[in-house]
């Protein structure tokens, strides 16, 4: 039985070929984030407390820089596309959650915004 | 008809079960990613801090270094720490491996151990570098 509409016939179009999208992301950016986060776990705990002068020579680094760089990028992406599933899973109003769904889309690219910036700065102004 | 579609019975939902561990760790998982997502104003913060100039970098230094900015990056450490292991843990499932009852309790525990032993490493090495 074919149970395909007849407009979904005439579009010709059959599956997006998305479906795994959303979780291979996940995946990928879990697999980032191991060796990303080890780096910047033991970044933060050699310079958590050190002089201003001490941190900003650590990030002017190049291969600091961009290593943070990475860290930033593939963490909020992971963060941002796992907390779309926990509002998915627990807000059911329609509206609350394209609102939140908004909301955290903005709130991870705020972060970013926030980070790469100041990564840079101090990479290239000191 | 609607009063029908009411009485019926419900079937038991999550809290009529006893907790196991890996229920447990499994929706530690998902708070501990929701911590971390709220954490991540600590990480701007920081970095803005740097970036701002020694006297707001200072300040903002002192503040993570008093008594409650201490408990708050350490409960940030080992909520990083349990959601790294928990991940790990999800990645040997995605590739087919670990879905033994009883291995799977024992990863779900090895979590546990693991994500404190490691914050505590991980602080006892910041507090040598010093």
């Amino acid at each position: 039985m074919d149970m395909r509409t007849p407009l979904g016939k005439v579009r010709g179009l059959g599956s997006a070929k998305e479906g795994t999208e959303h979780f291979w992301r996940q995946r990928l950016t879990a697999v980032a984030n191991l060796p990303l986060l080890i780096f910047f776990v033991f970044f933060v705990a050699r310079y958590a407390g050190a002089p201003h002068a001490e941190i900003v020579a650590a990030l002017s680094n190049p291969f600091v820089a961009v290593i943070m760089a990475l860290v930033v990028t593939s963490a909020l992406t992971h963060m941002r596309i796992g907390m779309q599933v926990i509002i998915e899973d627990y807000v059911h109003a329609e509206g609350a959650k394209i609102a939140l769904l908004i909301l955290n889309t903005f709130f991870a690219i705020a972060i970013g915004g926030l980070c790469l910036f100041a990564i840079l700065k101090i990479a290239f102004a000191g | 008809m609607t009063d029908v579609t009411r009485s019926r019975p419900l079937s038991p939902h999550l809290q009529i079960y006893k907790p196991i561990p890996t229920m447990v760790m499994s929706i530690m998982h998902r708070i501990t990613g929701g911590a971390l997502y709220f954490g991540t104003v600590l990480v701007a913060w920081w970095l803005i801090a740097a970036a701002s100039g020694a006297a707001y970098y200072d300040w903002v230094n002192w503040l993570f270094a008093t008594l409650i900015g201490k408990i708050v990056l350490f409960g940030y450490t080992w909520v990083l720490m349990h959601h790294m292991l928990g991940g790990i843990r999800h990645l040997v499932w995605d590739l087919g491996y670990g879905y033994e009852k009883h291995f799977a309790t024992k990863m779900a525990k090895a979590t546990l151990i693991g994500s404190v032993t490691l914050t505590l490493v991980i602080w006892i090495i910041g507090f040598l570098a010093r």
